[in-house]
């Protein structure tokens, strides 16, 4: 179970974040949508500690990760998968040595299992064969999916999910959407996703939560979000011009 | 009230907090290299980017630095009929000075600018963030390795400038004004003290710690796309080039003054 509690953080004066309160609980697919530029990114960032908040605590099974130091977070980090918005691929390794980054750095893992390691995570998101493809060989949908192998290579609890779907075409978005929900079943972990492309989460979510100027505005079941009434979650959902969100 | 009193402030600020940030980042390289050192493969990719690749240009600054020295050191003897002198001139100024500055300002505009630029890039995309996820400490992963292979790389980079230096008054000394190549040799080596190339050397370790640690400052907390690259890679060689110039100042006022070098 992750808890966020009144969480803030602010670059320079300008608000981000400000009292945050969200409870992640156990196996569950959570979506927090929001537009472009409301800080999804910097609340994943804070949830797997590599942002520092101004102040509040993110309690992951009851440990304030805020509070620990470099080695603490690193273990408890080899439990994470994070999939970032722009992929992140570190572009001096090839395909294989992205996605078995972790197996190579923290465990002995040898060459063969990693190879056999890679192949799977690789066919899990649908690519196979590009294990010595250089990364500025990939397009963009397969970058994401590279990077989403490298996210599930260690059979994570908690996988963070930055716009997972953005950029990616609509039948490799639907592989995704697919993807998140066959992990979630199969490996029964906390997932977060952010996004705003509604398709999606519609599909994937168990709770939907809206981040806005700095808060959560509502959270509930996709049905829920559907029937609000909330004007500001209304116009975000439906996608409309004129709203209270474009008001101000 | 934003006056110059508060400039300068803000200024002496930010020189406080550069030079903090850079003795800190400088001090946690050189923890890692102990702490947990990085992979031997690592840190070979990195020798052969600084080294190997950095051969040709070290070769060519260095092969005219010679000859232009003893070129405009013939026109002044040949006055006095001295030109033999050129041999050691040659010899003392390119181990002593010009073999490690000259070769630290290129590998500075060289590979310190490749160092920063890719750091940066990997900054602003984000790789530096998912390195932290991956449970793996930037320092230790990038900034060591390259540390590490600057700082053996440099100094044998410096030999081949003084090899090459020297071969280059050489030419001109035996070929153009017509000293016996076994003269000019002998006289070299009667020139050259183990001191001097050791001098020339101790500066070329303390020059590839600067431009180590100057351009991965620069490139680790780039921000804002590409402009913000270009930007710091430009702030890292500059940077880069007066620390080196003025640490070989000081240098050279020690071994002057303070030790009998
Ligand atoms: N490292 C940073 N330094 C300064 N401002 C930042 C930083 N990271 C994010 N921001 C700002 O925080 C806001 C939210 O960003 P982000 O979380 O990336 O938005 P999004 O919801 O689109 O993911 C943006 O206005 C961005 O400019
Ligand atoms: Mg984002």
């Amino acid at each position: 179970m992750i808890e966020i509690v009144n969480l803030c953080k602010a670059f320079e004066d300008h608000v981000v974040l400000d009292n945050v309160n969200l409870t992640l609980r156990d196996g569950e697919t959570i979506v927090v949508i929001g537009r472009s530029g409301t800080g999804k990114s910097v609340l994943l960032k804070h949830i797997i500690g590599i942002m520092k908040p101004d102040s509040g605590q993110v309690v992951i099974d009851g440990q304030d990760i805020t509070r620990l130091d470099e080695k603490e977070l690193n273990a408890l980090r080899l439990k994470f998968g994070m999939l970032f918005q722009g992929a992140a691929l570190f572009d001096s390794l090839n395909v294989r040595d992205n996605v078995a980054f972790n197996l190579i750095e923290h465990t002995k893992t040898d060459d063969a299992a990693i190879n056999k390691r890679v192949a799977e995570c690789l066919e899990m998101v649908g690519l196979h064969g590009i294990e010595e493809l250089r990364i500025s060989e990939l397009s963009g949908g397969m970058k994401k999916r590279v990077g989403l192998a490298r996210a599930i290579c260690m059979n994570p609890n908690i996988i963070l999910y930055d716009e997972p779907t953005t950029g990616v075409d609509p039948i490799g978005a639907d592989a995704i959407n697919e993807l998140i929900k066959e992990l979630h079943g199969k490996l029964k972990t906390l997932a977060v996703v952010v996004t705003h492309d509604m398709v999606s989460a519609y599909k994937v979510a168990d709770r939907i939560a809206m981040l806005y100027k700095g808060k959560i505005v509502e959270v509930g079941t996709p049905e829920e979000i559907k029937n609000t009434k909330n004007p500001v979650v209304h116009q975000f959902i439906n996608g409309a011009a004129t709203g209270p969100i474009t008001e101000d | 009230m934003d006056g110059w009193v508060s400039r300068l402030g803000k200024r002496f600020i930010a020189f406080v907090n550069y030079t903090g940030g850079v003795s800190v980042l400088f001090a946690k390289s050189i923890f890692w290299i102990f702490v947990s050192p990085p992979k031997r493969k690592q840190i070979l990719d990195q020798m052969v980017k600084v080294g190997i690749d950095g051969l040709p240009i070290v070769f060519l600054t260095s092969m005219f630095t010679g000859i232009v020295i003893s070129l405009q050191t013939a026109y002044q003897m040949q006055k006095i009929s001295a030109t033999l002198y050129i041999a050691s001139i040659v010899a003392l100024s390119i181990t002593r000075e010009l073999g490690p500055v000259l070769t630290a300002l290129v590998i500075a505009g060289r590979t310190g600018a490749s160092i920063t630029a890719e750091l940066g890039t990997m900054k602003v995309t984000e790789q530096i963030d998912a390195l932290e996820t991956l449970a793996t400490n930037p320092i230790k992963y990038l900034v060591t390795p390259r540390f590490i292979a600057l700082f053996f790389m440099l100094p044998l980079l410096t030999v081949y400038a003084d090899i090459i230096g020297i071969f280059g008054g050489y030419m001109i000394g035996v070929f153009k004004l017509h000293i016996g190549a076994n003269l000019y040799m002998t006289t070299t080596w009667d020139a050259l003290k183990l001191k001097d190339i050791m001098t020339g050397l101790i500066k070329s370790f303390a020059f590839a710690m600067i431009i180590c640690t100057i351009a991965c400052y620069e490139g680790m907390r780039v921000e804002g796309g590409a402009e913000g690259v270009g930007g710091a890679t430009t702030k890292a060689v500059v940077t880069s080039f007066i620390l080196i110039i003025a640490a070989d100042c000081l240098f050279t006022a020690l071994f002057y003054f303070g030790f009998s070098f």
